[in-house]
């Protein structure tokens, strides 16, 4: 920690180092829940990698119609690929699409394969799964060589804008524009609905509520168009979207094959607000994650969220567990430090006295836990009432502690925030906010140290202090069936006050526990580096 | 009734009674230049602002421009003849909410909530419903004597229609926040409409929908038993919902004295 880095602590580094040990102790008994388990957007995903794209007539995709069939024949436990290349192996299909029409026709019956047949239809999935993984490998460089060639974003944070039309069409020129009112990063919001759809939608959508579908035509449609105006502008325009909902796997897939450059991807967000079952989420964000770090993309996580439903500085430390325990499930599926754009938001009550303080203090506990990582800062929203005088004053404050404490992504707090989706008007004002406070107070962190017992210093101590008594609450958990500490604090509502068992949730028929022959070329080819 | 007296006129207030002024901004689609200013202040005095001052002007992009324009409208305003729903129901604390569920139904009352359609947004029903609440209200899980069933995001009128029988529940909740293409108002005509086919009339849980952008007035059109808008805390819905509920005729209490 140099000291030019913004906005650090001087924290105990034991009780740190406390609070990571707890986290990963909480966290190894899911990683070894989720490696003993597979979901059927975990398959899909493999299948995609595997090169199988495209729908059938009434848009149902080809992922979908094979795996469910596979899964008539001879179940979920051992995974697809063995039954699927078995079955091409067999001369049933040339390719993986004809398969699934085939398939989806009730023309081809799927067996698991044994013995040397086993064999050569786990080499030939491994083979061809790994094309996708190539693909993957590809993008990454092209997106390395962009920014050489290019130029990367002129400074941090990256500026942060959404653009959220549901017609991939109207969404492309808003981003272009957006980037050159100087947005470094787009992010497309999804259409509200899609984290419960268990398949991903095919093809340019132009209908979306509040919201563009996540679907690979319109990532890539998306990312020519940002490569365009990249080149006309002299920088990378990086684009978001959402791995998260019920197919994070596979949209991870798809966002690595088109050259996304952060995704949204939080470890128990899915649980808590989309009521999804806790084991399906774990299982699939593993593999999502396993995929991001090999795209070389930065996921985002959405601690945020708690705070939308939570008081911020009552649950203050609710975050912090949150980001140590998104830390430690990200690093055991390989991403890196500067890929943990850990999420975290200015939502205190403007009228709780020392508000400022208070939000800072949070912060520089995040910069001082994480000081590595290109942490996500997130504008209010819920103490934006529609006075948008007071509110643009509020995002000033925000905007202040972005550069106090060196966050890596600023997404833009809009005045109009809980009025309108933002006009042309909205943003131009929000990015001179933005512009005015790093122009005026960007270097503010050379001169700016708290006293070491003063107030933020003390509330930084508590919060942290807070989070590790959380963590043994959490290990401490009586034992249950679900065998993990973690389950059983989401069960009796332990975050965001949302009680969330193991047993329930969305999506949880996709979940089955692996058999001794279960094989995916997939996890295989991620794992080793 | 209306606290103002009738006929008595006002108008805007800047800084001197009676001086009508008003700031509004808006963005012009074209270039900033002498014109685009001439264009704003036209645009304002087309909306009665006499005289506009374009007080600020900004380029934004190549092709737009932002202004920022004072002036006085001449425009009076009739307070007397303004249409709104009052609340005409006794606010009650939770304690007393807590008594008359008691004394009234002798059970408790059960509240089905949910948002319904694709809308994914559970700030409203939550704010609402969950125990942390709004505005320093706790939600209605905290009343002792309601029974709270909160179905969350995503809810089919079906299964919303399906789990209010099932609990037998007083009243039903509904939240909606998204408004594109007017998704709010279909969905909550659709609900009523369900929960109309399936109840008899005098049996149908009372219907409540809420949210950021309903009309208050709507309630008719609508086919609900009443719209809460912005800003509306679970007290505010506690109380209408004891007021409707234990004063449905099956529900009055009898007479003491005819108590066996």
């Amino acid at each position: 920690m140099t000291a030019t880095q913004p906005g650090m602590l001087d924290l105990d580094p034991a009780v740190i180092a406390r609070a990571r040990d707890l986290a990963a102790k909480v966290g190894e008994p899911i990683v070894e829940l989720t490696k003993q388990h597979t979901t059927v957007s975990v398959e899909r995903a493999m299948l995609r990698l595997g090169g199988l794209e495209g729908a059938d007539a009434d848009g149902t995709p080809w992922v979908n119609l094979l795996l469910d069939s596979v899964r008539g024949d001879v179940g979920l436990e051992h995974g697809v690929a063995l039954p699927v290349w078995d079955a091409l192996l067999r001369g049933e299909a040339e390719d993986l699409t004809t398969l699934a029409q085939k398939a989806s026709a009730g023309s081809v019956r799927f067996r698991l394969p044994e013995g040397p047949g086993a064999k050569d239809a786990a080499r030939a999935s491994h083979a061809q799964v790994a094309t996708g993984v190539r693909r993957m490998d590809q993008r990454r460089v092209e997106r390395e060589q962009l920014i050489r060639d290019v130029g990367d974003a002129p400074r941090k944070p990256w500026i942060y804008l959404i653009v959220a039309t549901g017609d991939i069409h109207e969404d492309i020129p808003q981003a272009q524009a957006a980037a050159r009112e100087g947005a470094d990063v787009i992010a497309v919001i999804r259409s509200t609905g899609q984290s419960l759809l268990d398949y991903v939608p095919e093809g340019a959508t132009r209908e979306g509520f509040a919201g563009t579908y996540a679907t690979q035509e319109n990532f890539r449609l998306m990312r020519a168009a940002l490569d365009e105006t990249s080149r006309e502008l002299g920088r990378y325009i990086r684009l978001t979207n959402y791995a998260s909902g019920l197919c994070m796997p596979e949209i991870a897939a798809l966002a690595g094959m088109e050259r996304l450059d952060m995704m949204l991807n939080d470890s128990m967000y899915g649980i808590l607000f989309r009521d999804i079952n806790p084991v399906r989420t774990f299982v699939d964000q593993r593999l999502s994650r396993q995929i991001h770090a090999r795209a070389g993309i930065i996921i985002n996580t959405g601690e945020d969220n708690y705070l939308t439903t939570a008081d911020a500085v009552e649950a203050a430390n609710t975050v912090t567990t949150s980001q140590l325990l998104n830390e430690f499930f990200a690093k055991e599926a390989g991403l890196d430090d500067w890929q943990l754009g850990l999420g975290h938001a200015f939502e205190i009550d403007p009228d709780v006295p020392d508000s400022f303080r208070l939000e800072l203090a949070h912060a520089m506990l995040a910069r001082t836990l994480f000081p590595d990582a290109p942490l996500k800062w997130m504008p209010p929203t819920r103490h934006m009432t529609g006075d948008v005088f007071r509110g643009y004053l509020l995002d000033g404050f925000f905007n202040l502690i972005g550069a106090m404490t060196g966050q890596g992504i600023l997404l833009v707090g809009m005045m109009t925030e809980a009025v309108v989706t933002p006009w042309l008007s909205d943003r131009d004002l929000a990015l001179q906010n933005v512009r005015y406070v790093m122009n005026a107070a960007g270097n503010l962190h050379e001169d700016f140290r708290p006293a070491p017992d003063g107030f933020i210093a003390t509330r930084a101590k508590q919060v942290l202090g807070e989070s590790i008594d959380l963590l043994e609450k959490i290990v401490d958990h009586a034992p249950s069936n679900s065998g993990a500490g973690l389950l059983d604090a989401i069960a009796d509502g332990t975050f965001g006050l949302m009680k969330r068992p193991a047993d329930s949730g969305r999506g949880l028929d996709g979940v089955a526990k692996k058999s001794d022959s279960y094989y995916n070329p997939a996890s295989e080819l991620l794992e080793e580096k | 009734m209306s606290e103002f007296e009738p006929g008595r006129l006002i108008r805007p207030y800047g800084d001197t009674t009676g001086d009508g002024m008003v700031q509004i901004s808006f963005t012009l689609p074209m270039p900033h230049s002498k014109v685009a200013e001439g264009a704003a202040e036209q645009l304002a005095n087309k909306m009665g602002m006499e005289p506009a001052l374009v007080a600020h002007a900004k380029p934004m992009g190549p092709d737009f421009t932002f202004f920022v324009v004072y002036g006085r409208v001449n425009h009076l305003v009739d307070p007397s003849k303004v249409e709104v729903v009052e609340r005409d129901y006794p606010l009650l604390t939770p304690k007393e909410v807590n008594a008359s569920v008691k004394e009234t139904l002798r059970r408790r009352m059960v509240v089905v909530g949910g948002c319904i359609g694709t809308d994914a947004h559970t700030v409203g029903i939550d704010a609402i419903m969950n125990i942390k609440g709004f505005a320093g209200e706790k939600g209605l899980e905290y009343y002792r004597e309601l029974k709270v069933v909160n179905l969350g995001a995503q809810v089919s009128v079906p299964q919303l229609v399906d789990r209010a029988r099932a609990e037998s529940a007083d009243a039903v909740l509904v939240s909606q926040v998204v408004t594109q293409r007017d998704a709010h108002i279909l969905n909550t005509r659709e609900m009523s409409a369900a929960f109309r086919e399936s109840y008899p009339a005098a049996k149908r849980p009372v219907l409540v929908v809420g949210g950021p952008r309903f009309d208050e007035k709507m309630a008719g059109e609508l086919g609900v038993d009443r719209v809460f808008s912005r800003g509306t805390t679970p007290g505010e819905v506690a109380s209408f919902l004891v007021h409707r509920i234990l004063n449905r005729p099956e529900n009055r209490t009898q007479p003491k004295q005819a108590a066996s």
